[in-house]
């Protein structure tokens, strides 16, 4: 492989990551969630290692590591384990409107271009034009997270917005320093273990795992 | 530099020892112990920050200035009076039946590891380490705000963790962005995100990417401080924790937030050439006041009362900051230090009130000066400090704001003078009735931890009264920090 065609193929990744952002919006099934989650962890791994390769920075290579460890071992098979414990495992939600959040997140991707764009071209990186696409993962995340009323979904969307800023950080800046990766890291293991709790918790006290329950604190 | 590292790993020693023995009936004598060696260990840094200037410690990541000094010595100082209020308040609990061991040394160990991430987040010179501090802040605390578990209280926690977990997300991407920018400069190598190396090259990054970095960190860390159209998490997760986590999410951790800001604004300060920044902060600092007092002016429930006062005051510390200029700054550290003393005095009478009435909605409680008139007393002299009556702190600290907003932004006042005004007024006829007035309650089981109240709200009255000339002078210098920037 020469070096030429790295750019092209981390612009390829980032391209599948995005479409992978858009295939969770629509996506029912809480554990074909998961697995699409995995896969969008797994390509992610792919862009911090071909860039790696590209820049000769041994630094994106334990990036890579941290990720792949994290969200495509330990955050899925986590997840999997709540969910089949909590029984939820083929819980299928109904979406209304798919189109119309299809169409919504179109204009966000829109919208994080016109954003990124005369940002992205000061970037001294090869591939410092995936800022936009970056941006648009998170804020497609965001969608996801409001417009689904279930708690595990959420929780994807959640840790989904931490791909898109992982992402972000690899492709405009080569990885943020290593210090800062690691806590982040550690961040989001300790969120994820506090939210698998807090998933029994929930389903203790409401017998459900819809979160339209917790609606109840409202100014009168 | 010793001193830094006792500072932080006192709390976090105390964090593993009383994840081990937190439900022990000892470990509440454990927990203030660690605090007390905390606050010692903070004083000790004071000393040496104010003798020997700025301190660096281990290869530049951690940098304690007069700025971040005086916010560590009252954040180890609220810790500690905390930690000594809550000996007896959980101990009732306890008796209740709300808190069981599990729950005890879940609540002392986040306690202490609590304390130890927002003096990380304070002490620390890397932006991305800032963040990560934070964010594990807010972890934390989730985990106390549903210790209850009750319905509410755990809606409160997911609703905090959700929120602010999102909120700091974009934070997240706003560092990233500011890295991108300084990395141009400094190279990949050259600690692009020490705040000491940022400041000194803050001219020279690009406006373009710190524009964008801002308005991410502006809305990330905004959201932690509580400004207003991202504030729905704060009254919620103040209300349904145990008392000693509202005093400290409310008097300390607000205050992290609003560092964590200035830091950035700083940074953007010095970029843009522009106020873009402070424009940024008067407008939703001025509209946080406004819509916290409508909202205060609505509440049944005591907590969330104080909680949407604190929003408030956050809302006002924020104008004060956007207004920038000596006398504003001054006046804004000031205000944050009365307003994190006073309100956790008025958040430890306030726990004691609803622990006798059994209740946190304010018109079931009556009469507490009756029943114990040193809760009462203590409730009737903090609201009244937090409502800005002289001769206490918040009064002289308001003062200034006001007469710099009227000189400087005098489009301002008007809003200035009506929020204050209709906080004051629906607080004052709330609180009066719970303190005077005919009462049933019977006294607690365990003497309250008073000492605390009395302490706290002497110290805003000393400084309402007269700041003496050394803290005076750490004021000033802080606040020039903060303007040094502007120009």
């Amino acid at each position: 492989m020469t070096a030429q065609y790295v750019p092209q193929l981390i612009n390829l990744c980032a391209t599948v990551i995005l479409l992978l952002s858009f295939a969770m919006i629509s996506q029912r099934r809480i554990v074909s969630l998961i697995n699409l989650f995995t896969l969008q962890g797994l390509v992610l791994v792919i862009a911090s290692v071909l860039l790696g390769y590209a820049t000769h920075q041994n630094e994106l290579y334990v990036s890579a590591a941290l990720t792949l460890v994290l969200k495509v071992v330990l955050i899925p098979w986590l997840l999997h384990t709540v969910i089949r414990r909590l029984n939820v495992r083929w819980d299928v939600e109904t979406l209304i409107n798919i189109p119309t959040t299809m169409l919504v997140g179109i204009a966000l991707v829109i919208f994080s271009f016109s954003l990124a764009l005369p940002v992205s071209q000061l970037s001294k990186s090869i591939a410092g034009g995936s800022l936009g696409i970056a941006l648009a993962c998170v804020l497609l995340s965001f969608l996801m997270m409001i417009t689904r009323s279930k708690a595990v979904p959420q929780v994807i969307g959640f840790l989904s917005i931490e791909n898109g800023l992982i992402f972000a950080a690899t492709t405009v800046t080569n990885g943020m320093p290593m210090i800062v990766e690691i806590g982040v890291a550690l961040d989001v293991l300790v969120g994820v273990l506090i939210l698998g709790v807090f998933l029994f918790q929930i389903r203790e006290q409401f017998d459900s795992l819809d979160i339209r329950h917790l609606e109840s604190l409202k100014e009168d | 530099m010793e001193a830094l590292f006792f500072v932080l790993g006192i709390p976090l020693l105390g964090g593993a020892a009383l994840g081990l023995l937190g439900h022990r009936s000892y470990a509440r004598d454990i927990n203030v112990v660690f605090s007390l060696g905390t606050f010692l260990a903070a004083c000790a840094l004071t000393a040496e920050v104010i003798s020997q200037g700025p301190v660096f410690a281990l290869n530049k990541q951690f940098y304690v200035d007069p700025l971040n000094v005086f916010m560590v010595t009252l954040t180890a100082f609220v810790g500690l009076t905390t930690a000594i209020f809550s000996r007896p308040y959980m101990r009732v609990e306890q008796d209740h039946g709300k808190m069981t061991p599990p729950r005890m040394r879940l609540y002392h160990g986040m306690y202490q590891l609590f304390s130890c991430t927002m003096l990380v987040g304070l002490t620390t010179n890397n932006l991305g380490i800032l963040w990560v501090a934070m964010e594990a802040a807010t972890l934390t605390t989730v985990l106390l705000v549903s210790v209850y578990r009750t319905p509410a209280s755990l809606e409160a926690a997911w609703k905090y963790f959700i929120l602010c977990g999102v909120g700091i997300a974009i934070a997240l991407f706003g560092t990233i962005l500011l890295y991108m920018a300084a990395e141009k400069i400094v190279g990949h190598d050259g600690g692009a995100l020490l705040w000491t190396n940022l400041d000194s090259i803050k001219h020279r990054l690009d406006p373009n990417i710190i524009t964008l970095a801002f308005a991410f960190l502006f809305i990330g860390y905004g959201t932690k401080v509580g400004m207003v159209p991202l504030h729905s998490w704060l009254p919620d997760a103040h209300a349904e924790g145990p008392t000693p986590v509202s005093a400290v999410l409310s008097g300390l951790l607000l205050n992290v937030a609003m560092y964590a800001l200035l830091r950035c604004k700083v940074l953007t300060d010095g970029a843009l050439h522009r106020p873009l920044a402070g424009q940024l902060m008067m407008g939703f600092g001025l509209l946080s006041l406004v819509v916290a007092a409508f909202f205060l002016s609505r509440q049944k429930d005591v907590k969330r009362m104080f909680s949407y006062s604190s929003i408030e005051h956050m809302g006002l510390i924020m104008f004060a900051f956007g207004m920038g200029g000596a006398v504003a700054n001054f006046a804004g550290l000031l205000h944050m230090t009365v307003h994190s003393l006073v309100k956790s005095a008025i958040f430890f009478t306030v726990g004691h009130a609803a622990q006798k009435a059994g209740t946190q909605v304010m018109s079931e409680i009556r009469g507490l000066i009756k029943v114990n008139p040193k809760v009462g007393w203590g409730m009737m002299l903090g609201v009244m400090a937090i409502l800005g009556m002289p001769p206490f702190g918040v009064f002289a600290s308001e003062f200034l704001i006001l007469t710099t907003a009227m000189r400087e932004q005098p489009w301002a006042t008007p809003f200035l003078f009506f929020a204050l005004g209709l906080a004051f007024a629906s607080m004052l006829a709330r609180v009066l009735p719970m303190v005077f007035g005919e009462t049933s309650l019977k006294p607690l089981a365990h003497p309250p931890a008073l000492v605390p109240v009395f302490v706290h709200l002497a110290l805003g009255l000393v400084l309402g009264l007269y700041i003496p000339p050394y803290l005076n002078q750490w004021y000033v210098q802080a606040g020039s920090m903060l303007r040094s920037a502007g120009g």
